[in-house]
């Protein structure tokens, strides 16, 4: 009788074995899933490390934070960083000094030592007074070494280059009989040094992964900073990484969660939607004051402020989702900017006064109906829907639009007599097959922006024509540009294409196939919380995709640069 | 490797001495590569520039149709007539992507800049003409090379030494002024010259800064470690620079202080352009005339200009697109804004001749290459883009002459040029635009 109450028994706990398998399997399989769904962050392969150049922003903010906002840096002119996969921020990994421009850098670098030790200044700046102000005095001048290396470096200074700066602020001062003289000596070469004006990732064997590499804490820090607050690390950011904090996850999480509730956040954001609007590219803007009155050089220099207020209003302070910045009609006004809106702003408002302002809904797209974004995208004396259409492609949607082919035959647009909109007149990019291709995908968005002149002021007439503000929308029939704006609200490629442009403008390269699986999941993430953008900044900055680096290779020269044919 | 004394023991010398001693050597940035011309003195030196107009000229308006001396100025090259005799004139030579893409308003510049195709609609392809020809002459005078654009736009700049290291332009009139003739100036014919001691002491701060950066290099991947070469070699230029400016200036007879000019408001209307083009050329010829610089690249519209004139709907650009062609067969507005460019050119020219400078001119001694990026800028085509030169390079140009490239490689004036600049280089371009051969007419 044994035989059955054992085979029971076996049969038991066989079939309890079998449901804890069971179980067991489904939540791997689950677990499995989850990896590649919400919880899990996907791994991500990383990529080399950089060599950054500041752009002017950067370098104005680290200037700033090493010796206070006093400086002025306003003729400081900088050269043009090119752009790169839509993005400065990219251009500044690639570009080589030039001896013009170091010959610019140089300049900057004595005239802000120079604001840094007068009178005016020095009392405020340095941390120590010398013993006497016409000679050396080595021990004050390492104190202020020391203290601005740090900052302007992103790093303690080697005992090394501790005694190069001091022996150099040394040797000047004695030689000039000034002490300041010879601290601003020292500090211009600081801030010649290609370790100040380049921000050098550099790896170091990771400890918790042997044979593989990861970006040492300074580096964090610095990639940390330019990301959230366009500035070189502050010192609590330099002691995490001098801590070790930032080779922790919750050390990270804990800097990250600093540096979004500080007011400087807004400065990393303006950065980053600066760069991803090119508003770099639309400085000066001008417009045909004959053909467009109102738009005057107040409305050219203040047009972009608007448009990066309504984007921290709307993502930072309100934290809306991202994909409403397409739809809201709320904006910000100027006595400038009111003339163009037709809105009259009180005549006590000062002149650089910001008053909120709601258009009519029926004809906002949010940002694409802010005036930067309409007059940059125009010609001087008339509006554009194929740039317009271009723009919103290839910015927002990461869509690449080909350049027009060098052999268009222009006789068949020649003739635009009776032609009174511009919707008749660009009917031949339509006809034409060799132009529909392209066209097609840029004027019809384009078109429904048309109720916007070249100078972004509110028209339903073109030369006595009504238009017509109706058309296609990748397949969506559409009428007006509010409704433009919904499409582009949901548009499958938005949020995904947000997603990649501020992981590659914090890591300073373009993302590669190994980094798709984390971009994906990331969006998608993005996309169920809402769209609000804070968030994505916490997630992307949190991520270990975003330190996520391989040791650079010895042997490959960078693709870009020029080979023999 | 370096022939420079340390400036760092230079300076530890002077400590406590109160007078500086200027022990620098005679170092060899102030011979140029073959040697032969000594700046201290005796032979006046040879100058080289560029000067860039963008979208071309009506070509059927405006080509000459004589060819060699005493060509027909016609169209929109009329503005020139003041000017002629120095000026020659290159139509009809060839310049071939090789199956790469004509990107438009940009190919052409690297077709006859860099004498190959780029590859990439935004970057130049390799080193520009003005940076090899600044390799051999441009080390002897305070600055390498001189950049400005009329645009107004700090990004326009058709001078690198590769793709991404492009050398950047003043963009304003008034911040050229400064730059040359601000305090750092020193009168070439001042009768005393003090060496100043702050010169010295930037320069020990650059050598160590030079030296203490050496470390940061080994731990950069190759392409990194190629950009701080760039960083070194712009490092060392700028300690050449420094080392001259503490050596007692040759006397530079022609040499004249220009006024400064009032600041330009910003804008692209043609006639803001025209005001910053003829105030910067001022300084330019008068910084040429004190030895400032021999190399320079002036920008008086950029390729695909944004050049607008009041009550215009669209800029230069659009027009060369959509403006309709009259009777004659060419676009008016667009003729237009060629004659203002055409107009500036010609001041740039007569500018620089009417300084006096030995048995000659300045432009004598000068010699410009200025170009266009289109032959017809409406169907962006790139056979015969214009090209003319100025002055004499020493009596080493012929000039007043119209050569007719008959489909050669436009590369073959860029090589003219670089051979009456010194270079010894046997050939010059890539692909179908290399070329050993010069044009022989205009050689002297």
């Amino acid at each position: 009788m044994i035989m059955p109450r054992t085979l029971t028994r076996v049969g038991l706990v066989v079939s309890l074995l079998g449901g804890l398998a069971a179980l067991a399997a489904i939540l791997v399989v689950a677990l499995l899933g989850l990896r590649n769904t919400a919880w899990f962050e996907p791994p991500n392969a990383g990529g080399p490390p950089t060599l950054r150049l500041l752009t002017a922003e950067q370098y104005r903010n680290s200037v700033w934070d090493a010796f206070g906002e006093d400086i002025d840096l306003s003729g400081a002119y900088f050269p043009t960083l090119p752009r790169k996969a839509g993005l400065v921020a990219l251009g500044a990994t690639e570009v080589s000094m030039t001896p013009g421009a170091l010959d610019v850098f140089q300049r900057t670098a004595a005239d802000v030592a120079g604001q840094v030790v007068d009178a005016a200044h020095r009392e405020a700046i340095l941390p120590c007074r010398p013993r006497a102000a016409d000679r050396s005095d080595p021990a004050c001048a390492a104190a202020i070494m020391s203290r601005a290396g740090r900052l302007l470096f992103r790093r303690p200074l080697s005992q090394d280059e501790l005694s190069l700066f001091t022996g150099v602020a040394n040797a000047a001062a004695q030689s000039r009989g000034d002490f300041y003289q010879g601290v601003a000596y020292a500090l211009s070469g600081m801030m010649t040094s290609p370790k100040f004006l380049y921000v050098a990732e550099t790896t170091e064997p990771d400890p918790d992964r042997p044979g593989r590499a990861r970006l040492d804490a300074y580096s964090k820090a610095s990639r940390l900073s330019l990301f959230l607050w366009n500035a070189s690390p502050d010192g609590a950011l330099l002691a995490a990484a001098e801590s070790g904090e930032l080779h922790k996850p919750d050390g990270v999480k804990r800097q990250v969660e600093r540096m979004l509730a500080s007011p400087r956040a807004q400065d990393g954001v303006r950065a980053f939607f600066s760069d991803l609007l090119r508003l770099q590219d639309f400085e000066g803007v001008t417009k045909d004051s004959e053909i467009y009155p109102a738009f005057t050089p107040a409305a050219s220099e203040t047009m972009h402020e608007q448009a990066l207020r309504l984007i921290l209003d709307h993502l930072m302070v309100r934290q809306e989702d991202y994909r409403k910045l397409f739809t809201t009609n709320r904006t910000f006004v100027n006595r400038a900017l009111g003339a163009i809106y037709r809105a009259p702003v009180p005549v006590d408002a000062a002149s650089d006064q910001w008053l909120p302002y709601t258009a009519d809904p029926e004809n906002q797209a949010g940002l694409l109906t802010s005036v930067s974004f309409l007059t940059s995208h125009s010609h001087p004396g008339r509006s554009s829907p194929t740039l317009r259409g271009k723009a919103i492609r290839e910015i927002f949607l990461c869509q690449r639009v080909p350049d027009p082919p060098p052999t268009v035959d222009f006789s068949k647009f020649e003739d635009l007599s009776g032609k009174l909109t511009a919707r008749s007149r660009l009917e031949a990019h339509r006809k034409d097959s060799a132009c529909a291709g392209c066209h097609k995908l840029t004027d019809p968005i384009g078109l429904a922006f048309e109720n916007y002149d070249g100078a972004a002021q509110f028209r339903t007439k073109e030369n006595g024509e009504v238009i017509d503000t109706s058309d296609e929308f990748d397949g969506r029939r559409f009428k007006g540009v509010a409704q433009v704006g919904r499409f582009m609200a949901d548009h499958p490629a938005l949020t995904p294409c947000l997603t990649r442009r501020l992981f590659a403008y914090g890591v300073g390269r373009d993302p590669g196939a190994g980094e798709r699986a984390w971009l994906d999941w990331t969006g998608r993430r993005f996309k169920a919380d809402g769209g609000r953008f804070p968030s994505l900044l916490r997630d992307v900055a949190t991520s270990k995709a975003f330190f996520a680096v391989q040791a650079p290779a010895a042997g490959a020269i960078s693709s870009t640069r020029a080979t023999e044919d | 490797m370096s022939k420079f004394p340390d400036r760092r023991m230079v300076l530890r010398g002077t400590l406590g001495g109160g007078a500086i001693t200027v022990g620098v050597p005679f170092l060899e940035c102030f011979l140029n590569a073959g040697g032969t011309a000594l700046a201290n003195g005796r032979p006046i030196p040879t100058r080289f520039g560029t000067w860039f107009w963008g979208l071309g000229t009506n070509k059927e308006h405006s080509t000459p149709l004589k060819v060699g001396a005493g060509y027909d100025l016609r169209g929109e090259l009329k503005p020139l007539a003041a000017v002629q005799k120095h000026i020659n004139y290159f139509s009809g030579y060839a310049s071939d992507t090789d199956g790469r893409p004509n990107f438009v308003h940009h190919s052409g510049v690297g077709l006859l800049r860099c004498g190959r195709a780029p590859s990439d609609s935004k970057a130049l392809p390799s080193e520009t003409i003005d940076v090899t020809i600044a390799d051999l002459i441009g080390g002897a005078s305070r600055f390498r090379s001189m950049e400005m654009t009329a645009t107004g736009d700090r990004s326009h700049s058709y001078s690198a030494r590769g793709p991404s290291a492009v050398n950047p332009p003043e963009a304003s009139a008034v911040g050229l002024y400064k730059r040359v003739f601000g305090p750092e100036f020193q009168d070439p014919n001042s009768p005393t010259f003090t060496p100043n001691p702050e010169l010295m002491l930037r320069q020990s701060v650059l050598s160590a800064v030079r030296e203490d950066s050496k470390r940061l290099e080994q731990r950069l991947g190759a392409a990194d470690r190629a950009r701080m070469d760039e960083y070194y070699t712009s490092v060392r230029a700028a300690e050449k620079r420094l080392a001259l400016m503490l050596q007692k200036p040759p006397p530079a007879q022609a040499c004249f202080h220009p006024v400064q000019p009032r600041a330009v408001p910003d804008g692209t209307n043609w006639d803001l352009v025209g005001e910053r083009h003829k105030a910067m050329t001022d300084i330019l010829v008068a910084a040429l005339a004190c030895n400032q610089t021999r190399v320079f690249n002036m920008i008086y519209s950029w390729s695909g200009s944004n050049t607008t004139k009041q009550g215009l709907s669209t800029n230069h650009h659009t027009l060369t697109h959509e403006e309709p062609k009259n009777a004659e067969g060419y676009q008016t507005l667009h003729a237009w804004f060629v004659e203002r460019a055409m107009e500036a050119w010609a001041y740039f020219v007569a500018r620089l001749a009417s300084v006096r400078e030995g048995d000659g001119t300045l432009l004598d001694h000068t010699l410009v290459y200025a170009h266009s990026e289109h032959d017809t800028a409406q169907s962006h085509s790139l056979d015969g883009i214009p090209m003319m030169t100025a002055g004499r390079a020493g009596g080493r140009i012929r000039t007043g002459l119209h050569v007719s490239g008959a489909d050669k490689p436009a590369s073959q004036v860029g090589l003219t040029l670089m051979r009456a600049m010194g270079s010894s280089a046997v050939g010059w371009g890539h692909g179908s635009m290399k070329t050993t051969q010069v044009v022989g007419e205009i050689l002297a």
